[in-house]
């Protein structure tokens, strides 16, 4: 079990590592800092650390289903592939800082890839 | 096998069965969604006593002191009482102890609780005119130091709660107030760590509080609080407050004027919150308390977040002003 991506990334502990920094720049990238901008940060701050745990192959139980339920309002404000791909290149960007090989980091992209679809209601 | 009472009732969990699981495993609905502790829907509160250390991982320090922890991640080995948040409403009697003008459209109502409420200093209660209607209102007492609960009360135009404390309110009238709730308040633990207080009008109420309370439990880092208003009658507790600050060397106090008409000296020009991170730049490592004007707050949270705070070192209970 040693050998998921999840803990090759380093587990829980890579995530807590992960999640303000990548908050932070998905909230200063004008291009879908919107998307983001909730009222209450702690609720979002919290989805984006479920989001990390599932885009780094770690322990979730959302479905296919859930995913799509839970960015149908955001795909009538216009949610598309170009957000999409920025939210993965900020993604990219946050691993990166944290020194992440590179292999990795095409691993997660490609897991988030996975979910393309689902999320974009399509 | 532990049993959890919630709700007047009491379930059986299994070993190795998480709080979550038990419940709904008995028709008891509890809102959840990642089912890993992570996204924090589960959220509960325990009343019989500390919950399982790992059942709090992730959750803010003041969640943590009040015994918050998450279902999904709490598999119980005593027996547990249990309640879903901010259920615990009963009210309470107080009599009016004080009522003293802080400027021209706030006043102080002091409370007299027959039983000593049990508050942190920055927590909210609400305060009810009648049955039905009641309102938020911040504490600005410390509990080890005041004797009464205080709290800041503006008047709201066409305010029903806010006018009748400010025309009909008076010395010796029994109200009813809700118990002390909500996160916004001072935990020790982290003694050299700076705290940065930003408030608008009467949302200075919890802030004094907070500012003495950590003080009190001899916080040794800089605590920096900044009060805005448009303009210098806006303002109050100034006095109070630079003498705060003259006592001692590790507070200041910083009144801030957005308008034009600036008094002469010990006050700054611009809003509480530009002023402050003008004065202190980045925020890396500093513990964040925020309240008073709703967009304000927001503001402020999202700056200090990208200006490097913890989200979990940022405090706000922002009130939404009810429809009058």
């Amino acid at each position: 079990m040693s050998d998921t991506l999840f803990n090759k990334l380093g587990g829980e502990g890579a995530v807590d590592a992960a999640v303000e920094i990548f908050y932070r720049k998905v909230l200063s990238d004008d291009r879908i800092s919107d998307f983001f901008d909730d009222v209450d940060m702690d609720r979002q701050a919290a989805k984006q650390k479920a989001f990390l745990t599932m885009a780094f192959g770690g322990p979730n139980q959302y479905s296919g289903m859930d995913m799509r339920r839970g960015h149908a309002h955001l795909v009538a404000k216009g949610l598309n592939d170009s957000h999409f791909d920025a939210v993965v290149e900020n993604l990219a960007a946050t691993l990166q800082e944290l020194n992440v090989p590179e292999a990795h980091i095409a691993a997660v992209a490609a897991l988030c890839e996975t979910t393309r679809s689902d999320i974009l209601g399509k | 096998m532990p049993n959890l009472s919630f709700n007047g009732n009491t379930y059986h969990c299994a070993e190795n069965q998480s709080v979550l699981d038990a419940l709904t495993g008995h028709g008891v609905s509890i809102p959840s969604s990642c089912h890993n502790g992570v996204c924090q829907t589960c959220l509960m509160r325990s009343v019989s006593g500390n919950p399982p250390v790992d059942s709090q991982n992730g959750l803010k320090e003041t969640l943590k002191a009040q015994n918050y922890f998450l279902a999904c991640n709490c598999q119980p080995q005593a027996d547990m009482e249990i309640t879903l948040p901010d259920a615990g409403s009963a009210r309470i009697q107080a009599t009016v102890h004080s009522i003293e003008s802080l400027n021209h459209e706030i006043i102080c109502v002091g409370l007299h609780c027959e039983n000593p409420l049990e508050y942190r200093a920055g927590q909210f209660i609400n305060l009810f005119k009648d049955a039905t209607l009641g309102r938020s209102y911040s504490l600005a007492s410390v509990p080890t130091h005041d004797q009464h609960l205080k709290l800041h009360i503006r008047k709201v135009p066409e305010g029903r709660v806010s006018g009748w404390a400010h025309h009909s309110l008076k010395p010796g009238d029994v109200v009813e107030i809700s118990q002390a709730v909500g996160n916004c308040f001072y935990v020790p633990g982290n003694p050299e760590q700076p705290i940065l207080l930003i408030g608008t009008g009467s949302g200075l109420a919890p802030l004094y509080g907070i500012a003495r309370d950590a003080l009190e439990q001899g916080h040794s880092g800089p605590i920096k609080l900044y009060h805005g208003s448009r303009n210098p009658q806006g303002l109050y507790l100034v006095d109070e407050l630079r003498a705060l600050a003259d006592r001692h060397d590790n507070f200041s106090y910083t009144p801030c004027i957005s308008g034009d008409a600036m008094p002469e000296d010990g006050y700054a020009q611009g809003r509480a919150l530009d002023v402050a991170l003008a004065d202190i730049g980045k925020l890396t490592g500093w513990r964040v308390f925020l309240c008073g004007n709703p967009e304000m707050v927001k503001t402020a949270k999202k700056k200090a977040f990208l200006t490097g705070a913890a989200m979990k070192d940022i405090y706000a209970d922002a009130f939404t002003l009810a429809a009058a």
